[in-house]
């Protein structure tokens, strides 16, 4: 795929040419005009030819809380990105299964997360936030994502996985093969590179599953796993094995990563939003949820129609795909105050949809916005300023809204 | 209206003059009432304004519907009791009901 690709005027062109999954909309952040009008115009909008075949768009805030809850009419199986799942490793996890078998897996696991077990984690997180940043090279530009957002997420997944510390980079690797691939989402890997890469993750989690196993204490994800005997022998199904490590590798990495240098760019692009932070470090929480709102890191969830459906006006046939689109619904003024800014004080911050709704909300929504809010306390406590001082690159992909590289300068207090 | 005390995990005391015809979630909020985010804003589809109704006061606070058992559900601190704040409507009979808010919600 050509990433410079002209992307054209979405008013000027027929509605029913409108496809807004093609992943060079995101890389050139040129998305907001082409929802706008499919909000507008045609808030449930059917495109009949994309590279990822034909599918439904919707992009209200208060369609998309109905179709994420309803799960009967709505289903995530077979898979819940846009593009097909790969023959060849059908892997399975539960933000791609229905009730009942969904709940049941996410029981077991959601524990991990819950706010008790992350105060335990939150001394250990602090004290990794502080070494990178006060090894950061002062009055040098160097690369925010790679320095920070990336380091930053990397360890945590490793501490959350026990993983050894000095293989952790396998981590982020792996999880860009787990979404990357360009039949999935419009990403850059072949597919030979994506088998070998995750066959090898698999050998590294099975080896580390049988490790753990009998092993006394500790309260890592695959330790929990084991213990819980809904899910102490899923190690007997690989695909569901790997399915789900790589579901909680993927959740806890683009998304942490992406709000941990998204909220650097909003900064610097609303000076007077960094001065009220300046001012007032007690706004943190709520300018994590906002950042988390601006940035939408998954920019949407795909659905499978499991009869025909009418929906506002439109009818929805049996097994088409439908696609909710997050990232317009975070701009969606009927349900969001002046959606279209950036506003860290705001009224209602958490009323956002980047973590979904429904029964696949985000299993580590409160995990995420401790780990910003953690980075943002050490940040504020250290530098006046994160100055961008460069163009920020943006990842090709309509299913993660990345941002690869990001030139900054610290300026130290 | 109908006073409804509002327990949170610290034990704090709330107590509301809670309006007839609205949910306990909206009326929580109104107030003040910490402990309650209603993200997604009384759609139960959250599962943020989770709260636990004290035994006496349950056969008032109705059914518990499909969505809502799926969404309490997935809480890990479910319990008797348990229930989405925003799918209870108020009314005149809840008069001196208790309510205990959870440690977190999520
Ligand atoms: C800012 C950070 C994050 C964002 C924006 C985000 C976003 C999302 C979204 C949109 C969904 C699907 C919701 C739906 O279908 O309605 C989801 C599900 C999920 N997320 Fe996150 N996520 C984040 C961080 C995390 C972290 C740190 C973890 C690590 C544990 C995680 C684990 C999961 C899991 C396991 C699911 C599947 C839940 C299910 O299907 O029941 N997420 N997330
Ligand atoms: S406010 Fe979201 S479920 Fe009640």
């Amino acid at each position: 795929m050509n990433q410079e690709a002209k992307i054209a005027d979405p008013w000027a062109m027929a509605l029913e040419d409108i496809d807004v999954s093609n992943p060079n909309l995101y890389s050139q952040d040129a998305w907001r005009p082409y929802f706008e009008r499919l909000r507008d115009e045609a808030p449930v909008h059917y495109c009949a030819d994309s590279d990822f075949g034909p599918y439904w768009s919707i992009t209200r805030f208060d369609d998309i809380v109905a179709v994420d809850s309803n799960f009967k009419q709505f289903s995530s199986e077979p898979f819940i990105i846009i593009g097909d799942i790969d023959e060849d490793m059908p892997l399975r996890n539960f933000i791609s299964m229905d009730p009942p078998e969904h709940d049941v897996q996410r029981r077991a696991v959601q524990s991990v997360v819950a706010p008790q077990n992350l105060q335990e984690m939150e001394g250990l997180i602090r004290s990794r936030v502080q070494a990178i940043l006060d090894g950061l090279p002062v009055g040098e530009t160097f690369n925010w994502v790679d320095h920070v957002s990336i380091n930053l997420t990397t360890q945590m997944l490793a501490t959350l996985f026990d993983f050894p510390f000095e293989d952790r980079a396998k981590l982020p690797y792996w999880s860009d093969l787990f979404t990357g691939t360009p039949e999935i989402a419009g990403g850059e890997f072949s597919k030979e590179e994506r088998m070998a890469g995750l066959a090898e993750c698999a050998e590294w989690f099975t080896r580390l599953w049988h490790e753990r196993k009998g092993r006394e204490g500790g309260f890592d994800l695959i330790t929990l796993l084991q213990r819980d005997p809904k899910t102490a022998n899923m190690i007997d199904d690989p695909m569901m094995f790997l399915g789900n490590l790589g579901l909680l590798i993927v959740g806890g990495n683009d998304t942490t990563r992406n709000s941990a240098s998204g909220g650097v760019l909003a900064l610097n692009e609303n000076p007077a939003e960094y001065d009220k932070l300046r001012a007032d470090h007690g706004l943190i929480p709520s300018m994590v949820s906002e950042v988390i709102r601006w940035q939408t890191p998954l920019m949407h969830m795909r659905r499978r129609a499991t009869e025909d459906v009418e929906f506002q006006g439109q009818t929805i046939r049996k097994d088409d795909k439908v696609v909710m689109w997050y990232v317009s619904g975070n701009r969606d003024e009927s349900a969001i105050k002046d959606a279209d800014a950036f506003i860290i004080d705001r009224e209602n911050p958490r009323h956002h949809i980047s973590f979904g709704f429904g029964i696949h909300r985000c299993m580590g929504n409160r995990l995420a916005e401790m780990q910003l809010r953690i980075l943002w306390e050490e940040i504020m406590s250290r530098f006046s300023f994160v100055e961008v001082v460069g163009t920020p690159q943006r990842v090709q992909s309509n299913f993660v809204r990345g941002i690869s590289d990001l030139p900054v300068r610290v300026h130290p207090i | 209206m109908a006073k409804i005390t509002l327990i949170g995990f610290d034990g704090d005391q709330h107590v509301i003059d809670a309006e007839p015809g609205k949910s306990l979630m909206a009326n929580a909020l109104e107030n003040a009432v910490p402990g309650i985010d209603a993200d997604c804003g009384g759609a139960c589809a959250c599962g943020t304004c989770h709260c636990f109704v004290e035994e006496a006061w349950r056969p008032l606070t109705g059914e518990v519907e499909y969505m809502e058992e799926s969404m309490l559900g997935m809480r890990p601190d479910r319990a008797e009791g348990s229930r989405l704040s925003c799918q209870i409507n108020v009314t005149s009979e809840m008069d001196g009901m208790v309510v205990r808010i959870p440690e977190f919600q999520m």
